[in-house]
């Protein structure tokens, strides 16, 4: 057993645990702590699969920038003193749709896991996944999803800006 | 010599100098903005007042330890830690020296970005204090933390970008390396004015310093987010804040002060620590300078200036910059 | 907005240069145990309690120091003269001086009341301790040492030559 896996074990222990002890903290803002953890394991998952560039991008947006917004609203509003949720959901078809959704998921991940077991272990590749060569992905290749994420973000900025502004 | 046995005495090392420059800048501080406002300054501990982080470090030690009544304990515990491992972990990437046993990981093709990363995460410290301490100067003092530093972080981004985008790597040392050592017209604050001002402003707000140090607004807030830290957990708070302002020094070195390069560094790679080391005490004196000198911004000019100026023109020198390197203007390429 | 921008880029280098000026300024501290603030020579400090240059006390024990506190921190407790055991002259003489320095205001009406000059507080050395205790000054503290080569109290003296207290000035006789 080489110490990558063995550091893999230990680092994917650590993000399922913090994903589960999300799902079910009571507290908001403890959830919000444990879905960093989860977020900062899943980082050190992206260096073992030796992509650097997108374990940093994964800690400095979502644990960073996105969950440091989470904390702020929490915080502001108070909801980390509101305990649990009441038992009736508010929208009915929320829960039904959750549950088929999961189950496609788990059906895809075991589809993958057999075929891919079945083919053997993936050969162990060396991609040079640094800055440099993700770009040249991003803007060669993949240039009009790439774009597209650009123009549908831009909109998505456009909406915040004009839902925040004050109607005189 | 086995790695991972160098890795461990190098960062050991690292440590070390980063805890002692942490207790020595606080001196530094006292004793420079002394002799600003016409003081002396500590005098009274040893000669010149040397042992005076020694005396301050060992009053904290024996303070009790207290913890407040209602506070949510496990985060009140924890945050003095999350705000010290982020900036002392800065360390890892920043090429102390020329020689490869003065770096740690200043290689990595990512360093810049982890730089980014590391200081976005290092928010968390202060926003869980104050939100655990229970007390509401504490917790408008962490919101306030949490604001400005989001706030910052952008043009910090984009004054890092600009640097990247000029280098075309994000690795320090090949940073460090195009800034041509040995001509001191090569290094990037000549190149890149904009971006090292933007750099260093936005530097002073993510380390919560005057003038931007409204995070600990005595008047209004106490001392905002560490208003119920007392003893140890305060002196964390406190080491947090003055390695971080040495790890921005050294940052801001690297990025446009031409970091560890100088005359004769080829000949003896030892001077090049000698430059680096004088390099991050200039900086620091000039953000003791700055602090001498500069009242504290009100709290919502300081938002609009981080969002209305500070991105804004960040985002143009962004723009200008990749429009001179595509056209090949000499000195940008 | 450009008014505004040239004002920044113009006037806050000259702060800057105003805050370096000071380095090079010899600092206005002063250094207290060992240094000290040179004090105007009427700078009310502490109390003393004055001799005659033959070595006997001014002060008679008349107490009105005492009455003329506001702060009520003068004790003073007198006793009677004898030619054998003479402290001041006239009748009396303080057997106890207490002062409390802690309640002392520093007003000075003590030194006004006095119809011998006998209590004048002067700029050297202040009254400082560690326990409430310490704070409350005894004679023995408050009085000055005797001229040199003039024994201290009580002193043995011939008899009427103090018969009356020596006021500093002649009594007003209209």
């Amino acid at each position: 057993m080489s110490a990558d896996f063995l550091l893999f074990l230990i680092v994917g222990f650590v993000a399922i645990a913090a994903a589960t002890a999300m799902l079910f903290s009571r507290s908001a803002l403890y959830a919000a702590l444990f879905l960093i953890t989860n977020f900062g394991a899943v980082a050190v998952l992206y260096l073992l699969l030796n992509a650097p560039f997108l374990a940093m991008v994964q800690i400095s947006v979502y644990a960073g920038a996105i969950m440091v917004r989470f904390l702020f609203v929490i915080m502001l509003v108070g909801a980390e003193r509101r305990g649990r949720e009441p038992e009736a959901p508010t929208l009915r078809w929320q829960r039904p749709l959750a549950i088929v959704l999961a189950i496609v998921l788990v059906v895809q991940a075991a589809y993958v896991f057999i075929t891919r077991a079945a083919a053997g272990p993936a050969p162990a590749e060396t991609v040079d996944a640094g800055p440099l060569s993700i770009g040249k992905t991003l803007i060669g290749s993949y240039l009009l999803p790439f774009e597209v994420i650009a123009i549908v973000l831009l909109a998505a900025m456009v909406g915040a800006v004009v839902l925040t502004r004050e109607r005189s | 010599m086995n790695p991972i046995l160098e890795a461990v005495l190098k960062s050991a090392a690292v440590l070390v100098v980063a805890l002692t420059g942490f207790a020595y800048m606080t001196w530094i501080e006292r004793k420079f903005i002394g002799r600003l406002q016409a003081r002396i300054g500590p005098n009274r501990a040893g000669p010149f007042g040397l042992l005076q982080p020694v005396a301050d470090g060992l009053k904290l030690i024996f303070k009790e330890s207290i913890t407040p009544a209602n506070v949510d304990v496990l985060v009140y515990f924890l945050a003095p830690i999350v705000a010290v491992v982020p900036a002392l972990v800065l360390f890892a990437v920043i090429p102390f020296g020329s020689d490869p046993t003065f770096q740690l990981a200043s290689g990595i093709n990512v360093g810049a970005l982890y730089v980014m990363a590391v200081i976005g995460v290092g928010i968390y410290g202060m926003i869980l204090a104050g939100w655990a301490s229970n007390n509401k100067y504490a917790l408008l003092g962490g919101l306030r933390a949490s604001a400005q530093v989001i706030s910052y972080e952008l043009g910090l981004g984009l004054a890092v970008l600009s640097v990247i985008m000029m280098a075309s790597s994000a690795s320090l040392n090949d940073i460090v390396a195009y800034q041509q050592p040995g001509n001191i017209l090569g290094w990037l604050i000549f190149r890149q004015p904009v971006a090292a001002a933007i750099f260093a402003v936005t530097a002073l707000a993510e380390l919560a310093r005057a003038p931007f140090d409204l995070v600990e607004a005595e008047q209004e807030l106490t001392a905002g987010f560490m208003t119920e830290y007392g003893g140890m957990k305060f002196a964390l708070f406190y080491m947090s804040e003055y390695v971080k302002m040495i790890a921005m020094s050294a940052l801001f070195v690297t990025f446009f002060l031409g970091g560890w390069s100088g005359p004769f560094v080829n000949e003896a790679p030892a001077l090049s620590l000698v430059y680096f080391t004088v390099k991050v005490l200039v900086c620091l004196l000039v953000m003791v300078w700055v602090r001498a000198t500069l009242p504290r911004i009100r709290y919502d000019k300081l938002m609009a200036f981080g969002w209305k100026v500070l991105l804004p023109v960040g985002l143009l020198n962004v723009v200008i910059t990749a429009f001179l390197i595509a056209a090949g203007v000499p000195g940008y390429k | 907005m450009l008014d505004k921008f040239v004002a920044v880029v113009t006037k806050i280098p000259v702060g800057f240069a105003t805050v370096l000026k000071t380095l090079f300024r010899k600092p206005v501290t002063i250094q207290y145990p060992e240094q000290q603030k040179p004090m105007s020579a009427r700078f009310r400090g502490r109390h003393h309690l004055k001799r005659y240059d033959d070595g006997l006390e001014k002060c008679i024990g008349c107490a009105l120091c005492a009455a003329a506190c506001p702060a009520d921190a003068i004790y003073v407790e007198a006793a009677e003269n004898t030619n054998e055991q003479r402290y001041s002259p006239g009748e009396r003489y303080a057997k106890t001086y207490e002062i409390n320095m802690l309640r002392c205001i520093f007003c000075g009406y003590c030194e006004d009341a006095c119809p011998t000059n006998a209590i004048v507080l002067e700029p050297i050395e202040f009254p400082t301790g560690y326990t409430r205790e310490s704070m409350i000054y005894t004679k023995d503290m408050l009085l000055e040492a005797p001229p040199a080569g003039v024994p201290a109290t009580p002193q043995q003296t011939p008899p009427g030559k103090y018969d009356r207290a020596i006021l500093p000035f002649p009594p007003i006789t209209d």
